[in-house]
């Protein structure tokens, strides 16, 4: 990414101050998320509840840097790596919010489970928690590899969300199992179910933040393209 | 060379007296586009497009080497004809310059210079050139009125309409909206976009939304340079030299 200063010193400023509330925005999702999960595996209900109250912030987020973005298109007319910049964070605050109604989802479930006392299996849990880790770790590093501008970094970790496609398919032959084994399982396991589906989109919510930043970084568009074709294209 | 180019550059260097301003500018034009040339006062641009009908050949001291072909002839040879290079390539300013003459005289003077025509016929040519030019349904019921009546967007479509009267192949645009309000820019900017049907269009201007709305190409250039030319939309949107995104981000001092 280019980080020479523009003559406008003012745009410098708005381009950097919009960067700035993408990251402090993924952070509030960040915590979102390890809330809702934590709330989920330890049965807080007053943390769940706290995370449902605080997707208010993160849509607030939302609309705000949305209007900044668009005060600088209209404004600035950005061209090149400034446009790619722009239409990167419109882009990166979608995916942000969906990952922040994910964790609103697993906090309700979390919530549900508690009213209806059903308790999940340890083996689910485990599964849980290995996904969300998974999963959180990818959108921690996705963000950084934006901070970064590292298409490199964005490529390997969208390569990873495989990994968690193939931890949420185990977890879902497992959980089948369950059911058929012991009908008394099935309200528990099909909640269970949920959760991982949301996690599972969690990592598809990340994968396409680091395909926006190789967009900003190399200027092609990689979405929906397959990332060993993606690889080669960056070695040749 | 291209095969589909309708102007080609070769080794194009370019002095005023001792003062070198294009260094061995290489490019291929393609017909029936649009191309913007871009890039700070005194970067060429305004120099090359000159070049492209010899315009500067008015001028002492001002010379041109290396070849511009024009669908494969060479316009620099002294072997030349300059008239009929200029019948071919048609060249439209900045400031909007009709002759002190009316509307109809405008357009039908330089057909006249070229062809002998009819009346009937002369008229004919006249309304299809205002049409061309977007300007007939303005001016249809008032052709004898003098040019200079008209206002500033529409003397510039009628300078339009006489360069295209001739008939030429290519038409220059010398940052032909500078002078104009937005609404009389952007009619121009449609009428750009219409005429490539017919014509070659070679535009040169400071205004980078300008170029990035109106051409299929983009050049830009620096220092009498051709830094960097491609499809407009690649050039705004990823450059491949720091010179030009520096430039269009607006990184330059």
């Amino acid at each position: 990414m280019n980080s020479d200063p523009h003559v406008s010193q003012r745009f410098d400023d708005e381009l950097h101050a919009v960067h700035e509330l993408v990251h402090r925005m993924a952070g509030v999702v960040e915590e979102q998320m390890r809330n809702a999960l934590t709330a989920l595996l330890q049965q807080d209900e007053s943390l769940a509840n706290e995370v449902v109250g605080g997707d208010n912030v993160v849509n607030g987020y939302e609309l705000r840097i949305e209007e900044e973005c668009i005060n600088i298109l209209v404004r600035r007319q950005p061209a090149a790596g400034d446009l790619r910049l722009v239409m990167t964070l419109i882009k990166s605050i979608a995916d942000l919010e969906r990952i922040g109604d994910k964790a609103v989802k697993i906090a309700s479930m979390a919530l549900s489970m508690q009213r209806s006392s059903a308790s999940i299996n340890g083996r689910f849990l485990r599964d849980i928690k290995t996904m969300g880790d998974y999963a959180l770790g990818m959108l921690r590093r996705a963000m950084d590899a934006l901070a970064n501008g590292d298409a490199d970094a964005a490529l390997e970790i969208a390569k990873g969300d495989e990994e968690l496609n193939q931890e949420y398919r185990a977890a879902l032959r497992r959980l089948i199992t369950y059911m058929m084994e012991d009908p008394r399982t099935i309200t528990p396991a099909i909640d269970a179910l949920f959760v991982a589906k949301a996690l599972e989109r969690v990592g598809d919510h990340a994968r396409n933040l680091c395909e926006y930043v190789i967009y900003l970084v190399k200027g092609v568009n990689v979405r929906h393209i397959p990332l060993e074709e993606v690889r080669q294209q960056f070695q040749d | 060379m291209t095969e589909n180019a309708k102007i080609a550059v070769r080794n194009l260097d370019f002095y005023y007296g001792d003062n070198k301003s294009l260094k061995g500018i290489n490019l291929d034009l393609p017909g029936n586009q649009v191309t913007a040339f871009i890039g700070p006062s005194g970067c060429g641009k305004s120099t090359l497009l000159r070049v492209f009908n010899r315009m500067y050949s008015l001028y002492p001291g001002q010379r041109a080497t290396g070849q511009v072909l024009l669908d494969g002839e060479d316009i620099l040879s002294p072997s030349y004809n300059v008239n009929l290079l200029r019948a071919r390539v048609g060249m439209v300013f900045q400031k909007p310059t009709p002759f002190p003459m009316s509307i109809y005289d405008n357009i039908s003077f330089g057909i006249k210079l070229y062809e002998k025509l009819r009346k009937v016929e002369l008229d004919e040519r006249v309304e299809q050139a205002l049409r061309q030019a977007a300007l007939w349904d303005e001016v249809k019921d008032n052709l004898k009125k003098s040019g200079l009546s008209l206002s500033g967007g529409q003397q510039q479509r009628l300078c339009i309409a006489r360069a295209v009267a001739v008939r030429p192949e290519v038409i220059l645009l010398d940052e032909p909206t500078s002078a104009l309000d937005p609404i009389a820019t952007l009619k121009i900017e449609e009428l750009v976009a219409e005429l490539r049907e017919h014509f070659t269009l070679l535009i040169v201007t400071h205004n980078m939304q300008q170029a990035a709305r109106v051409s299929d190409y983009t050049a830009f250039m620096y220092l009498g340079e051709m830094v960097e030319y491609g499809p407009t939309q690649q050039l705004f949107t990823n450059p491949q030299k720091k010179q030009t995104e520096d430039y269009i981000t607006g990184r330059y001092g």
